[in-house]
């Protein structure tokens, strides 16, 4: 990872609701091509930092850049930065009253107003890598979750960002459907796409990561490659984690 | 002029004459709204049940009563019910004629929408308890529909006040005829009572439809499962 | 019945004929006042309906406090402060402007409550989604919530139209030729009571019917035909 280019920084970050910090004294470099996994137990602040990455939380303190600008600052142009940095969410958030077709056109036609059959041609062909290019024209309440979960990730991957963030893109999702989801995932993984993943499928984290970041209560634990985390972990309080896993 | 408009509300027993006229507003009112909770359960009632000629007619009357602003109707019992029985109505009655109309339509639907939205598991689950149907009906059912209904009555009845502000178009002296009189008699001494007066009568209304409602949006957030 | 039948038979309809355009101009008059007061209470109610959803200092407050004051007032009364009040101040407005400034100043507040309870409806990740994909704040109302807002608010939009053409029926108080106050006109004048009455509930019915049917079928096609079900 030494020597590679950093994508994203994070300075010292520190987030506050008021009624006590959620993450304290964050700070965390992500390279390109690199896949991160953050877990750690419920509550622990992952998907706060996540959150933080692309401005939907407010963060009372410290720093992020984006390829070297910092992007943290109360005259930043979050719509810029936000087609850099792609989001999947938990329960998906299709916008229901458009079809799949539509959903995944309204970022490129109104943010960054390509033509319509230039786009169009490409939603299709990533529609169709994901194996969903007959749904084209459904609305996502015909689709099952890990369908609507895979026009979400295409939704993201239009945009061509830089960084992709999920955030527990399988935790709503019935055990059945997790695989199609994370098959997806892994693909673009081996792609070379840069990529932040909150999740609580300790398996999929274990392929996937290149490094793992284990958080709790707001701080950075542990940070590791996952062969040595999930075999070897130095911290006392990473041990204790896997192991309430282990008893599940 | 602006600081002497205001004393007109003062003078004499005028502040009370208007709140003796809108006493007459609020009286029909409140005897409308008696009188649809009455009718009205009863309607709403009748229209639950699964007769085709029954729910036709009580269809065309509900649409009609709704769909007619609530002044086509007073004229029509006022002016007409005066030429074809003989009757000479007065505006009162008329009015507590129509509102009655109209509340019974308006609470039969609310009713027939408060007993259909309980669900048949709610019947069963009782039953399974081992109640009987009375006590059913007594701890169970009424309790619901009732909850149900409440907010959505007590919302009527604002309804009913606002709307009986009409009834002065009929000839019938309550606040707002009361307003004219007093600012008719003050036109020389007093000429701009009417900005005055006429904003009092706008409080007043106000003043009585406001904590009701708030009451019925707070019953409702209450209740809302 | 009979009585009801022996007053059909002696319906003047020569009278009813002759009087009949009177009828139509107070209809055009109502349509026409009543379409532009509810355009108005439109743009009151969305302007309303953001502020709150935005939550907009000092407008919001505004809104609350002139949502309360509309509600809980009977047209009627605000039409007399208008026509009659106003003017003592030197406000003077035609019959018109007051017709349509007091069905706005009515109807905004109900149109702020529709749009209100549509816009709380949409669920909040839909923000969220729409501006992770790079949408500005306007966009993400444009194309993402008003339009699913919009689509809740319809049924009590539609019926917000229909309650204030009804409404229109007191615009005979400042001195409007409606329908109303050519009823009234003729019963005062000629006694002709059946035929006033019977053109006067057919006119209204001419003027809502369609748009109360018209609303219930956009409102049966958005309950089973919405987004795909």
């Amino acid at each position: 990872m030494e020597g590679q280019e950093k994508l994203l920084e994070i300075h010292h970050l520190h987030k506050d609701y008021g009624n006590g910090a959620v993450l304290k004294d964050v700070s965390l470099d992500i390279h390109k091509g690199e896949v991160l996994v953050l877990i750690g137990p419920s509550g622990c602040g992952k998907s706060t930092f996540l959150r933080c990455m692309n401005g939907l939380e407010q963060i009372q303190s410290g720093e992020i850049r984006l390829d070297g600008e910092v992007i943290t600052d109360p005259k930043t142009k979050w719509s810029e930065v936000r087609q850099k940095i792609g989001m999947v969410f938990q329960s998906y958030e299709l916008f229901p009253h458009m079809t799949v077709i539509n959903n995944i056109l309204l970022g490129p036609l109104k943010v960054q107003k390509k033509e319509k059959k230039e786009a169009e041609k490409e939603a299709e062909q990533l529609l169709e890598r994901v194996g969903l290019l007959d749904k084209k024209d459904a609305y996502p309440r015909q689709l099952s979750g890990g369908q609507k979960q895979r026009v979400a990730i295409v939704r993201a991957l239009i945009m061509k960002p830089e960084i992709l963030l999920f955030d527990e893109v399988t935790a709503a999702l019935d055990p059945e459907m997790v695989r199609e989801v994370l098959d997806v995932m892994l693909e673009l993984a081996k792609e070379g796409s840069t990529m932040v993943i909150v999740t609580h499928e300790m398996q999929f984290a274990r392929a996937v990561a290149d490094r793992i970041v284990f958080l709790d209560g707001g701080e950075v634990v542990e940070m590791a490659a996952p062969e040595q985390f999930f075999t070897q972990p130095e911290t006392e309080r990473a041990k204790r984690f896997l192991d309430t896993l282990s008893f599940e | 002029m602006q600081d002497l408009g205001i004393r007109v509300l003062f003078m004499g027993n005028n502040f009370i004459r208007l709140l003796g006229g809108l006493w007459i507003t609020v009286k029909i009112s409140l005897i409308s709204v008696g009188l649809s909770i009455v009718f009205g359960l009863l309607l709403g009632m009748i229209m639950t049940l699964k007769n085709p000629i029954v729910k036709c007619l009580t269809k065309i009357y509900l649409e009609f009563i709704r769909i007619m602003p609530q002044l086509v109707l007073l004229f029509l019992v006022y002016f007409g019910a005066t030429k074809s029985f003989g009757l000479q109505l007065s505006g009162e009655v008329s009015a507590v004629i129509v509102f009655t109309m109209w509340g019974t339509a308006e609470m039969g639907d609310l009713v027939r929408g408060a007993l259909i939205s309980i669900p048949k598991h709610q019947y069963e689950s009782g039953a399974a308890l081992g109640l009987e149907s009375r006590q059913i009906y007594r701890y169970i059912i009424v309790p619901q529909t009732l909850r149900r209904l409440l907010p959505l009555a007590i919302n009527l009845a604002t309804r009913m006040v606002k709307t009986t502000s009409l009834i002065v178009l009929i000839g019938v002296v309550e606040v707002l005829k009361v307003a004219q009189q007093i600012i008719e008699a003050n036109r020389y001494t007093v000429p701009d009572s009417a900005l005055w007066i006429y904003g009092c009568v706008f409080f007043l209304y106000f003043i009585v439809c406001w904590p009701v409602s708030r009451l019925a949006v707070r019953m409702e957030k209450k209740w809302e499962n | 019945m009979g009585v009801f039948y022996g007053r059909i038979e002696k319906l003047d309809t020569g009278f009813m004929a002759e009087y009949f355009p009177l009828y139509v101009e107070a209809a055009k008059l109502t349509f026409r006042l009543g379409m532009t007061g509810i355009l108005f209470s439109l743009v009151i109610g969305v302007v309303c309906s953001l502020a709150g959803y935005y939550h907009v200092p000092v407008l919001r407050q505004i809104a609350v406090v002139y949502v309360e004051l509309s509600r809980n007032t009977p047209l009627l009364v605000q039409l007399f402060f208008l026509y009659f009040g106003l003017p003592k101040i030197g406000v003077m407005l035609s019959s018109e402007g007051c017709a349509v400034i007091g069905l706005s100043f009515l109807g905004g507040s109900y149109m702020a409550e529709a749009l209100r309870s549509g816009l709380e409806a949409v669920e909040k990740g839909q923000m969220e989604s729409a501006l992770a994909i790079g949408l500005n704040r306007f966009q993400v109302m444009r194309y993402v919530i008003f339009p699913q807002a919009l689509a809740t608010s319809v049924p009590p939009l539609c019926a917000n139209v229909i309650f204030l053409i009804k409404e229109t029926s007191v615009f005979s108080v400042v001195a409007l030729a409606d329908l109303m106050y050519v009823a009234k006109d003729l019963i005062g004048l000629y006694y002709q009571t059946d035929e006033a009455l019977l053109m006067l509930v057919i006119s209204y019915l001419v003027l809502l019917l369609p748009i109360s049917v018209a609303a219930g079928l956009i409102e049966r096609r958005l309950r089973y035909a919405g987004f795909g079900d």
